[in-house]
């Protein structure tokens, strides 16, 4: 397991500088030393921080000094005394973390600068939640332009490279609920949440955080956002982030250890373990992306075009860890494609008619969209070999097979030739066998069956098809 | 005491890649030049500027981002060492500046008469904003004069522009009223771009300046738009059009600085000065004077 602890905590000062100010401080205080203690307990050898108040521009940034040291004054609660730092952070894994982030699409870079400007979210927490700087960290930014993709993606590459290292994680957002401050100075004994919709909606997203349920809340971010969140430039993004490294569950553990008010935000310190709760875990209906393919080469001048006017297949940057990249697939005059099969795994159509004659490009299992294979992938991103349906397998092919001909304006009852390829014939023929003959069998296309030593992605099985097409 | 008087206002842009561009000692990295329209902007200002006697420069920062009131650094001298949090391979800065304190506590109680909150920073730890250290720097980079520095509350994002420029306004009225009371020559700074949509990656050479322009035509029409009232003496209008212009251009004029510096001015109706105007990583910058001192003497 990579994440073996998430932790959410707020960023004002109050609970390191002033905890005797206020019960509440003193609250959050206690429950941060008890969110310590857990780090501490899970064996994690790696504190991740995704702070909201390190905002970033030029795509990600995460930290890379090795020992930063800085006296941090917050920009309003400068009267409450100065935040002395000197952090252990683990330069090398920011570096991977930076190369995986780049494999699978995004913008990212490492600051490794005398002096930096470590923001008052990182410094609150790893303050707090490290006091004795035993477990090294890392700290990445918050993209101000990124959306929901770009952030998951930023969460997997940091999967990556955790998973590469053997490393165990804590993960830490630092951020607000509700971040609507008191606009004057208040005394710290007539702290309240300011509004009473926002206690409202506080309450609500702790109540889901409670039962475990991250990916729900991650969910309702843009709600959330829109409710009880001050409109600056970095939005309730954490949650993304959050429910991306604990692969978008909702059955996690969730404890609320302190929720209580700071200047009028709603601050919070919740403890989301990894394991089930026992509920069973809800359907994830969100598009879940690998590859961040948005904007961020917005500089680039070249044309995306080429001469003969056609869309020139768009490469991503290099691959994802876990497997091949996506592409989109070829067009052109003769091509048949459709967003309801799997996107291809280079520059080729799903199909291609030739008169009466449809050529399909090899299909496999994976579903479009997510690019999950039903049945199960047949080895994990480490390559150890895992127990996975044959039958699921093939009968997804088939399914696929068939969204072709569909978008063709054909069906199964027009194929005419087809070849398999079985990356294990002992293991897998028989079951391979069953579904053609429930399947294909029916139809009666010619078929040759190959064992080969593997296929681009984690699948058993692809099909190389000819159909034609009525007239 | 009295008879102090605002003798320039300048819309003073902060891209810290202007300072990256000229290398000065003060600045880690170093560059092979770029974005010289609007350095070149910036040698006029100061060359005007240069032409009238002053005391002390005032300056409101959008990166000195406060959301409990309005604050002004409270301590006679700052110095330190200013990295970009953004643009850390750009600006790495070494500073050392003085604060005109009288000037700083007059402003603050005047803004607390205005019914504004306001506080004074006085942490001697604290490091200054690189918003405001870049337009010092660019305003006069021998840093000869004391500065009074302001912050930018957030209040256009707790409530929206209009409340902002009420706000503004009054710190605005609230600085000319504490600068004509000290006695003072003072230039007052609004620290901010225009349009402010960002591309979102950088060139291999940040100052190649094959990749700079501006991120879309809306923007450059906003600009001009907003440029073509300060040249032509229409701070009322633009006023009006804040609240439009700062949402649909994403403009910087949300932290408060361009209202609060109009308001200082008294909404000038005489022309201002354009000095120069530039994209920096897309965003729109414009280096404006009023300058008051002119006009006080040709209506005289």
């Amino acid at each position: 397991m990579t994440v073996v602890a998430s932790f959410l905590v707020p960023v004002h000062p109050h609970p390191l500088l002033a905890p005797e100010a206020n019960e509440g401080y003193g609250r959050l205080r206690a429950a941060f030393e008890e969110a310590a203690a857990r780090i501490e307990a899970s064996g994690a050898d790696l504190i991740i921080v995704y702070s909201t108040t390190w905002p970033s521009i030029i795509g990600h940034q995460i930290q890379a000094d090795p020992n930063p040291v800085w006296n941090l004054v917050d920009h309003d609660f400068h009267d409450l005394g100065t935040m002395h730092y000197d952090f252990q952070i683990d330069a090398e894994f920011a570096h991977a973390w930076r190369d995986a982030a780049e494999q699978r699409g995004l913008t990212a870079r490492t600051v490794n600068y005398h002096g930096f400007p470590i923001d008052v979210g990182s410094v609150v927490s790893l303050s707090l939640l490290n006091r004795n700087n035993r477990i090294p960290a890392a700290i990445v930014s918050s993209n101000v332009y990124a959306n929901r993709a770009e952030t998951t993606v930023l969460a997997k590459s940091c999967i990556d490279a955790a998973q590469a290292a053997g490393k165990k994680v804590a993960v830490v957002a630092a951020m607000s609920l509700s971040n609507r401050m008191f606009t004057r100075r208040i005394e710290p004994e007539d702290d309240r949440i300011h509004s009473l919709k926002d206690d409202e909606w506080n309450s609500k997203i702790l109540q889901f955080l409670g039962d475990g349920r991250l990916e729900d809340v991650g969910q309702l971010s843009r709600t959330i956002h829109n409710q009880i969140r001050v409109q600056k430039v970095v939005a309730f993004k954490p949650m993304w982030f959050l429910s991306a490294m604990n692969d978008h569950r909702n059955d996690l553990t969730g404890e609320v250890l302190a929720y209580e008010a700071l200047h009028g935000a709603g601050g919070a310190v919740v403890h989301l373990d990894p394991a089930s709760n026992g509920k069973g875990d809800k359907e994830y209906d969100e598009e879940d992306v690998e590859v961040f393919g948005g904007d961020r080469n917005v500089l680039d001048t070249e044309s995306d075009h080429a001469e003969d006017g056609t869309t020139a297949p768009q490469a991503p940057a290099s691959s994802p860890g876990s497997g091949p990249a996506l592409w989109d697939p070829v067009e052109g005059e003769d091509a048949v494609n459709t967003d309801t099969a799997p996107k291809p795994v280079g520059a080729y159509p799903h199909a291609r008619r030739v008169g009466d004659m449809l050529y399909l490009s090899g299909v496999g299992p994976r579903q479009p969209g997510t690019n999950a294979i039903p049945g199960g992938p047949i080895h994990d991103e480490a390559g150890q070999p895992l127990d996975y349906d044959i039958k699921a397998q093939t009968q997804a092919v088939v399914t696929n097979v068939e969204r072709v001909l569909k978008e063709a304006g054909g069906s199964l009852e027009d194929v005419v030739d087809v070849t398999s390829f079985l990356v294990d014939m002992d293991r897998d023929f028989a079951g391979y066998n069953e579904v053609w003959a429930e399947t294909l069998g029916k139809v009666g296309p010619t078929r040759t069956t190959l064992a080969i030593r593997a296929l681009p992605t984690p699948i058993a099985v692809e099909m190389k098809v000819v159909a034609h097409l009525p007239k | 005491m009295g008879g102090g008087q605002i003798v320039a206002g300048c819309l003073a842009p902060h891209p810290p890649h202007l300072v990256y561009a000229e290398s000065p000692p003060q600045n880690e990295p170093k560059a092979e030049g770029g974005w010289e329209q609007l350095r070149w902007g910036y040698d006029r200002l100061r060359a005007s500027l240069a032409e009238v006697e002053h005391d002390v420069v005032v300056i409101l920062s959008p990166h000195w981002q406060t959301y409990v009131g309005t604050h002004f650094l409270g301590l006679p001298r700052f110095e330190g060492f200013s990295v970009d949090p953004v643009f850390p391979n750009l600006f790495r800065y070494t500073y050392d500046l003085s604060i005109d304190l009288d000037l700083a506590e007059g402003i603050h109680a005047e803004a607390m008469s205005a019914g504004l909150d306001a506080h004074m920073m006085r942490n001697p730890d604290f490091r200054v904003d690189y918003g405001t250290i870049t337009t010092a720097h660019l305003t006069d980079p021998s840093w000869s004069k004391p500065l009074v520095v302001i912050s930018s509350n957030r209040s256009r994002h707790y409530y929206s522009v209009e409340v902002m420029q009420e706000m503004m306004a009054e710190l605005g009225r609230a600085t000319r009223k504490a600068i004509e009371a000290s006695g003072k020559r003072a230039v007052v700074l609004a620290s901010n771009s225009l349009s402010h949509r960002h591309f979102t990656t950088e060139p291999e050479v940040p100052e190649d300046m094959s990749h700079e322009h501006i991120t879309s035509h809306a923007m450059h029409l906003w600009d001009m738009r907003i440029i073509d009232h300060m040249i032509n003496g229409r701070s009322k209008q633009l006023l009006d059009e804040m609240p439009e212009f700062t949402d649909q251009a994403i403009a910087e004029t949300d932290g408060g600085a361009l209202t609060w510096l109009l308001h200082a001015l008294d909404l000038p109706d005489y022309n201002a000065t354009l000095h120069g105007y530039g994209t920096v990583i897309g965003t729109g910058n414009a280096i404006v004077e009023w300058p008051a001192w002119r006009h006080r003497e040709d209506s005289a």
